[in-house]
């Protein structure tokens, strides 16, 4: 009896179309673009404010148009959905914390990351002069 | 025990590596009781309509790992999965990701020789303890890696790996989370020894945290937190050798 064994080819274009699961990654991973928009977003912020105090204000009512907000708006929504609510939620998974020989309560790591999100946000609201 | 009867239509990928260019799929109408498991169902298939069709199992307990399968494109043990659970037609395919040897028997010497090469074996430096002695484990220190010790190597988590299916060079799930299994244990010392496998690109920095190897897991082992935790662990070693700290054992 001779050994002929079959492989079953992978689509490197579509494989991510197998299954609910890895769409579901493929969505976490789209951020990417999202990172990508505010990092170009970022380079032309700076350099409206290196540029002149009227690029700069120009820079600044560009973000406050309504299409504007209402992008910012989504892609933040996007972030949370994709990337904050489940790393949260597998921080404890990734980084379990133990106190001598016994393991921290996984809800304490999670609950951790909330608090630690709040305060970062009051923090960068109160440096925008929001609060 | 009940007695409900439902015919099930199995749906079975078949391959003869003799006569067949490709796999094909053959039906079967199996009359199956519903506190059955696929697998018994598969063996109905074999005792009474074609003595011809191969696959793997052996303890119908969960222990053996040997009969996972897909079964309607999820990697499972077919020992596990109830009937009473599926619909009237049930696709059943070998596990994907693997080449096929004939019929749901897949070929798995790729990934036994990606465990053997994470040397999942416990590594003294030290001299080993006196011959009456042993290397001694509180409960607390045991408790650190005892769910890494419960994979059966069915290998349902390299069958939901994307990434081993795109890159067949990556070590996976289960060699990954057995390495870490060593690692982790109080009485090894060979972790060092295991850096360059693990943290070489076709180790643990390949996996993308899908995620699906833990979901499928039929034991629980979770290895994409293993390999999370063990990308950290890669990251303080690779620190500490740059800032030239002796890597002590975590």
């Amino acid at each position: 009896m001779s050994r002929n064994p079959y492989v079953r080819p992978v689509s490197t274009t579509t494989w991510y179309m197998r299954n609910g699961r890895y769409r579901v990654y493929v969505l976490h991973e789209l951020t990417s673009f999202l990172v990508m928009f505010y990092s170009f977003l970022t380079i032309f912020a700076l350099s409206a404010l290196a540029g002149s105090a009227e690029r700069w204000d120009a820079f600044l009512a560009s973000q406050q148009s309504t299409a504007m907000l209402v992008f910012h708006t989504l892609a933040l929504l996007y972030f949370m959905f994709f990337q904050t609510f489940p790393w949260f939620k597998l921080a404890p998974k990734a980084m379990p914390v133990r106190v001598g020989e016994r393991k921290l309560p996984e809800s304490y790591i999670i609950i951790g990351h909330y608090v630690a999100w709040a305060v970062i946000s009051i923090f960068i609201f109160w440096l925008a002069g929001v609060v | 025990m009940s007695t409900q009867i439902r015919d099930i239509e199995l749906e079975v990928m078949r391959y003869d590596p003799e006569k067949d260019k490709a796999p094909w799929f053959q039906s079967y109408t199996v009359p199956c009781n519903e506190d059955w498991v696929i697998l018994d169902a598969i063996n109905y298939v074999k005792d009474n309509l074609d003595t011809t069709l191969a696959y793997r199992w052996s303890c119908h307990m969960m222990v053996c790992g040997s009969c996972g399968m897909m079964v309607n494109g999820e990697p499972v043990l077919t020992c596990k999965t109830f009937v009473r659970e599926l619909p009237d037609k049930v696709r059943i395919e070998p596990l994907e990701n693997f080449p096929i040897e004939r019929d749901l028997v897949v070929v798995l010497d790729d990934v036994m020789q990606k465990l053997h090469k994470v040397q999942p074996y416990i590594i003294r430096k030290d001299d080993p303890p006196a011959e009456d002695q042993e290397y001694i484990q509180s409960r607390g220190k045991l408790a650190i890696f005892k769910q890494l010790t419960m994979c059966i190597n069915c290998m349902c988590c390299y069958a939901a790996c994307p990434q081993y299916s795109l890159n067949k060079d990556f070590i996976g799930p289960a060699a990954l989370a057995l390495a870490h299994r060593y690692n982790r244990d109080s009485r090894d010392q060979g972790k060092s020894d295991r850096l360059d496998i693990l943290a070489d690109h076709d180790g643990v920095w390949e996996c993308s945290f899908v995620g699906a190897c833990s979901e499928v897991c039929p034991k629980h082992v979770d290895p994409a937190a293993a390999i999370q935790q063990m990308k950290i662990d890669g990251a303080m070693e690779f620190w500490k050798q740059k800032m030239g700290i002796p890597g002590g054992k975590s």
